[in-house]
């Protein structure tokens, strides 16, 4: 309800988001999608010319894509796992009475607020560093081999730093949904004679279902397209090239600007399957 | 000054029509009341005239100028919302000083009318409060007092008293009608309480679907009501309507009559019928009557003495001058 | 009402909750510990937890050695730079979203989320050679713009969400009184929607100051923020473990403080409103 004033002028105050964001979208997405049609050599000659899907094909059949799609599968769907499941028990740990909750809260959410570059290179030197790192003293203080984390065990690596950065995440929003559930509901299913590990499969864990789709589908994006924790511990070796980190290697490092244009729709469309069903979620939510 | 007149406005929400063509004339210091049940549009149309909404059609006149298109700002009406609408992060003082100072006027004067409507609502010892410190009647007071401080050509009131306790809102209706008396200016309340209609009005419009269904004085509403709906909405308890063989013994398709225009009698009268709940207030007894062909139950306002119980049978007589007649149309027919 | 629950089940509670807190939180203490170092005690096995001879000498290091000075400044800048120019295109756009919705503007609020989700890999390229092309390659106003960019989407939305909580009422009192629409939003909006406004700052100042794929991609020796210095501890030059941490103590400590602030906002924050 509003006047006519009041909607011209909502336009015109809308006008500078909508266009500014607009232009982020559009204007570079379109110089990928034509970059991806053409052989582009920046240090090479240039613009060499169309090309037509050469790159899309190319992409897709060079050896390391198949690997790197595997690399980003196995990352994601690792670090969802970790910080989905231990999000769920610790948020309803957190939800517990208990002395100090605030303290605690704060502990386990401050690794979210670490910027990438300093967690990836804490992990990679203070703790998986093969020979000074606390796990290989600890390893060596049970008199075991040291593990050299980021060759051998790179993936695995890779998802316990990330899964360290998120596991906050996933354990507020957790947290918030198990808080709203309602105290009566799990009453009434205890006055009913469930027993504990009942009530969370059919009470808990439904009710929770929705914050937890929010969660993997968030997650995923950002997950997707993780890229310092990579540049400064593997940088890409040992079967940690991700999709995000190979398009990046074809478009910065070998200067192949119409094949990483190509792999960048492939990723495009990729973020984008997950974001319709987030934005399913969200705009269902505006709704109500 | 204030007179406001409406040609043939109409408002539109999309494809829903809330007011079709509608003409209104409120004269300068008259205070008009819209009333009408919840729905009805009584709230569109001072919003309207408020210009916080735009009319779909027709014309709006403020003092002789075409207000159609003017923002709210610009109308030169103050405008008491029914949540008070006061700013939450101002002082009381700032919330006054509010329309003055969007208006450029001097701090000295400022100061001068905010004291001056402090007084009057006694509101001086809490200038310095922020309104959550206050308690609903002083809000209000608040709300009225940044109205008042503008010198409006016209006052708009949206069901002001309505977050009110019934005793606090008995008091603010005499407060809110003494205020007219003494500004002398122009006012247009809604409500969809009948009660504070007649008590306050000069003029009652009666709405009901976004059409007026009468414009007139208090009394004229009550003593000759236009139609039915109009006769059920004005008065308390409702009139009572009577269709069928009573109504067809004076050759009309409804008669009305007031509770209070009907005589008790337990021994002759000149209908019959049986007492289901008598309400005893003290001063008046509501007895609701069963029995009565063409109006069940039938209620009467009868004195505070009056001695009657659940299935008590009674005799009743109207009294004949004070008859309503309507037509099968619903429309008052002499 | 819930029981009262017996002391002994609290103090399991209490055990368990410190025991996983803590181990979350090692890394970072750690990190705080060692940078108190000898280079010489950081490597200690076995390792000294508390028990050793606490120093400054690393954080001196740090500074002399990399102009920490500089980086901490264009944190500061771009994060900082970046978050205001957000708020400020904001404001009117979750003004217009929340106040006079029309048919379009859940639409529109979608499409904003939808720009986040574009992967910046996809179009690294591109924004590369707008920025040379526009001479603000290595620029701080270039990361500021950027940022600023994509992080639009979730201002607007924590705006918006804050924003509808304001009766309406009382913007239109102020129409009635006279303000104009700038006056309207100076006046009365804005100092009503202060602790949303406020929140949103802290959150995506902390997001802006942690990005670390355009801060790296886009940045070289002139604006280059707190992510890029910690990156050049990536190839190591002889034992550099406590000055590492040292480094990346003074790049988080600043915003783990904001951050304990913002916790509350962070849910509804992140998540666009679906979970609060």
């Amino acid at each position: 309800m509003a006047t006519q004033h009041s909607r011209s002028a909502a336009r015109f105050m809308m006008a500078p988001a909508v266009v500014l964001l607009l232009g982020w979208m559009l204007v570079p997405l379109l110089m990928t999608l034509y970059f991806s049609f053409k052989t582009y050599l920046p240090l090479r000659g240039g613009d060499l010319g169309w090309t037509g899907f050469d790159n899309y094909v190319r992409f897709v059949s060079s050896s390391a894509f198949w690997p790197s799609i595997q690399a980003t599968l196995i990352i994601v769907g690792g670090a969802l796992i970790i910080t989905v499941g231990f999000g769920v028990l610790l948020g309803i740990l957190l939800n517990q009475p208990m002395w100090g909750q605030g303290v605690v809260r704060i502990l386990v959410i401050a690794p979210f607020f670490v910027m990438p570059t300093v967690s990836a290179l804490v992990w990679k030197n203070m703790f998986m560093d093969p020979t000074n790192g606390l796990l290989a003293h600890l390893w060596r203080f049970f008199g075991a081999d040291p593990v050299v984390w980021l060759s051998d065990a790179s993936l695995f690596s890779i998802i316990l730093i990330v899964s360290w950065q998120w596991l906050p995440f996933a354990t507020l929003i957790l947290l918030t949904a198990i808080q709203s559930l309602d105290g009566e509901q799990l009453e009434a299913s205890e006055m009913d004679g469930a027993p504990v590990l009942k009530r969370f499969w059919y009470i808990v864990l439904p009710h929770l279902s929705r914050a937890i789709t929010i969660v993997i589908l968030i997650e995923t994006i950002f997950l997707l397209s993780i890229f310092a924790e990579i540049l400064v511990t593997t940088g890409g070796a040992f079967g940690t090239r991700t999709l995000t980190y190979l398009i990046f290697q074809r478009v910065l490092e070998s200067q192949n600007v119409g094949l990483g244009s190509a792999g960048g729709v492939y990723a495009i469309i990729l973020a984008n399957i997950v974001a319709i069903f987030l934005m399913r979620i969200v705009g269902k939510n505006l709704d109500a | 000054m204030g007179q406001i007149n409406l040609t043939q406005v109409t408002k539109s929400f999309g494809d829903v029509n809330v007011i079709p063509p509608l003409d209104l004339n409120i004269n300068d210091g008259e205070f008009t009341v819209f009333v009408g049940p919840s729905g009805c549009g009584k709230s569109t149309l001072l919003r309207l005239i408020a210009g916080l909404e735009d009319i779909t059609s027709g014309k709006i006149e403020i003092d002789g100028q075409d207000a159609t298109e003017l923002p709210p700002a610009k109308r030169g009406l103050a405008m008491v919302f029914q949540s008070y609408a006061l700013y939450p992060h101002m002082s009381v003082r700032k919330n006054i000083a509010f329309p003055m100072k969007m208006a450029g006027m001097d701090e000295a004067e400022q100061k001068k009318r905010i004291e001056a409507a402090a007084k009057a609502l006694n509101l001086t010892d809490y200038l310095d409060r922020r309104p959550g410190q206050l308690s609903g009647g002083q809000r209000q007071r608040v709300a009225i007092g940044r109205a008042i401080v503008r010198e409006p050509s016209a006052f708009l009131f949206d069901e002001p008293l309505s977050n009110l306790d019934a005793a606090l809102r008995v008091g603010m209706r005499l407060e809110i009608s003494e205020m007219h008396k003494r500004l002398a200016t122009t006012m247009i309340y809604v409500t969809h309480d009948q009660v504070e209609a007649m008590t306050m009005a000069d003029k009652i419009v009666v709405l009901q679907a976004g059409v007026i269904e009468q414009v007139g004085s208090p009394l004229e509403l009550y003593r000759r009501p236009r139609n039915k709906f109009v006769a059920g909405f004005i008065g308390s308890p409702k009139m009572n309507l009577i269709e069928g063989k009573l109504a067809s013994e004076h050759s009309v398709h409804t008669i009305g009559i007031r509770p209070e225009h009907i005589d008790v009698s337990t021994t002759e009268g000149a209908w019959q019928g049986t007492v289901g709940v008598a309400e005893h207030l003290g001063s008046d007894t509501f007895i609701h009557i069963h029995g009565i062909p063409g109006c069940d139950p039938l209620t009467v306002r009868a004195g505070g003495d009056v001695d009657v119980r659940h299935g008590d049978t009674v005799y009743l007589t109207p009294q004949a001058q004070h008859i309503h007649k309507f037509g099968a149309d619903g429309l008052r027919l002499d | 009402m819930a029981r009262a629950v017996t002391n002994q089940r609290k103090a399991i509670n209490t055990a368990a909750a410190w025991a996983v807190g803590l181990l979350i939180f090692f890394p970072i203490l750690w990190t705080i510990l060692t940078s108190f170092k000898t280079e010489a005690t950081a490597i200690a096995d076995p390792p000294v937890f508390l028990a050793f001879d606490w120093t400054l000498e690393n954080y001196s290091a740090v500074m002399e050695r990399s102009n920490y000075a500089r980086f901490l400044w264009n944190s500061i800048i771009i994060a900082g730079g970046s978050t205001i120019l957000g708020i400020i295109v904001a404001v009117p756009a979750a003004w217009s979203m929340a106040f006079v919705p029309s048919k379009r503007t859940k639409d529109i609020l979608l499409w904003m989320l939808s720009t986040k989700m574009l992967p910046a890999v996809g179009v690294l390229y591109p924004i590369y050679l707008i920025f040379i092309k526009l001479g603000i390659l290595d620029s701080r106003i270039g990361l500021v713009i950027v940022i600023m960019l994509i992080n639009l989407p979730i201002i607007v939305w924590m705006l918006y969400t804050y924003f509808k909580e304001i009766p309406v009422d009382i913007l239109e009192a102020g129409r009635m009184d006279g303000a104009s629409l700038k006056d309207e939003i100076i006046y009365i909006l804005t100092p009503m929607a202060v602790p949303g406004i406020a929140s949103t700052l802290l959150l995506n100042f902390i997001l802006a100051w942690n990005e670390a794929f355009w801060t790296l991609n886009l940045t070289a020796a002139k604006a280059a923020p707190l992510t890029a210095f910690i990156a050049s501890y990536s190839s190591p030059e002889g034992l550099f473990y406590a000055k590492l941490s040292a480094a990346s103590t003074m790049a988080i400590a600043p915003i783990l403080i904001l951050g304990w602030f913002s916790q509350k906002q962070l849910v509804s924050g992140l998540t666009f409103g679906a979970v609060k």
